[in-house]
């Protein structure tokens, strides 16, 4: 196995959907391939670290606005419905 | 996919889940809550807004970059929800549905914004060549640790800004919201190979970026 065919399986190899022939394959030329090792090492901390923070935040009185509107809309709606329906 | 091929998508009954998965789903909550709304209940449509609105705001900023657009977007996605609940058939989770609209009013708000330009989650989409990471230097074990919580946000949002949009809407919803490979293709309307090779390169290229920041110190990290 190569560079390039290691990191084609490695979306599997995070969600552990490779098959365990193919696996220990993954596993056997990351033991001999630093750059890999590496490679899937800080991946896995990229994932960690963007799920850990919270980059983009909706504040609880913007949020209250949002729904407000939205329910508004939506009885509009299915006011409009029913009268259309009588 | 164009924009206008997802809106299309979008609303369509989806029939990819497995037999498994469709049970799952049949037992999931939400579709409690869905049955509920269409029988007009607004507020078991409100509990459904209170559960995803932080996540749809999230995905809408990924795309945009705009936190008015995001909020807008937040609203347009809830209410065509509401509009179009009846043609929710449970094929997928409901979730993944909203997040199809959120993703086509996203990117329908991006062309917008670019002069009527068409907006697609292939722009900007390059080639194969650079998949292979030019920077092997190993990180630090704890690398956010040696920066303060504003400075690591600011960081990592500059970082994934800089992906191409169908580069960072895959990562976002892969890796940041935890859809699986297969919710992710049907919320954008890619095929499984697609997002897998997308994911692939938004996290070669976020590691790549990243590690000027995190890499092992040889003097003092670089700014």
């Amino acid at each position: 196995m190569n560079c390039t065919e290691f990191l084609a399986n490695l979306a599997d190899y995070f969600d552990a959907k490779t098959a365990a022939t193919l696996r220990s394959e993954l596993a056997q030329h990351m033991d001999g391939c630093n750059h890999c090792h590496v490679t899937v090492n800080t991946t896995r901390q990229i994932i960690e670290i963007y799920r850990n923070n919270e980059l983009y935040e909706l504040p609880d009185s913007i949020r209250t606005q949002l729904h407000q509107a939205v329910l508004t809309k939506c009885a509009e709606l299915k006011d409009n419905k029913k009268k259309t329906k009588a | 996919m164009t924009s206008s091929k997802i809106e299309r998508a979008a609303l369509e009954p989806m029939a990819t889940l497995t037999s498994e998965e469709k049970e799952a789903n049949a037992l999931h909550p939400d579709l409690l809550l869905v049955e509920k709304v269409k029988a007009g209940d607004l507020s078991a449509f409100e509990q459904l807004m209170r559960q995803y609105d932080r996540q749809i705001f999230r995905i809408a900023l990924h795309i945009t970059q705009n936190r008015e657009d995001a909020e807008d977007i937040v609203q347009d996605t809830f209410f065509k929800a509401f509009q179009k609940v009846n043609q929710f058939q449970g094929n997928s989770k409901f979730y993944t549905w909203l997040v199809r609209i959120a993703v086509n009013e996203s990117l329908m708000r991006l062309r917008k914004r670019r002069s009527q330009k068409t907006v697609s989650m292939d722009d900007e989409i390059q080639t194969e060549e650079g998949s292979i990471p030019r920077d092997f230097a190993d990180w630090m074990p704890n690398p956010e640790q040696n920066y303060n919580r504003a400075e690591l946000a600011d960081i990592l949002r500059k970082t994934i800004q800089g992906l191409p949009p169908g580069f960072r809407t895959v990562f976002a919803l892969r890796d940041i919201d935890g859809l699986s490979t297969e919710e992710t293709a049907q919320a954008l309307g890619l095929s499984v190979p697609a997002v897998k090779s997308r994911l692939l390169r938004a996290r070669l290229q976020l590691r790549e970026r990243l590690s000027r920041y995190f890499r092992v110190a040889t003097g003092e990290h670089a700014q």
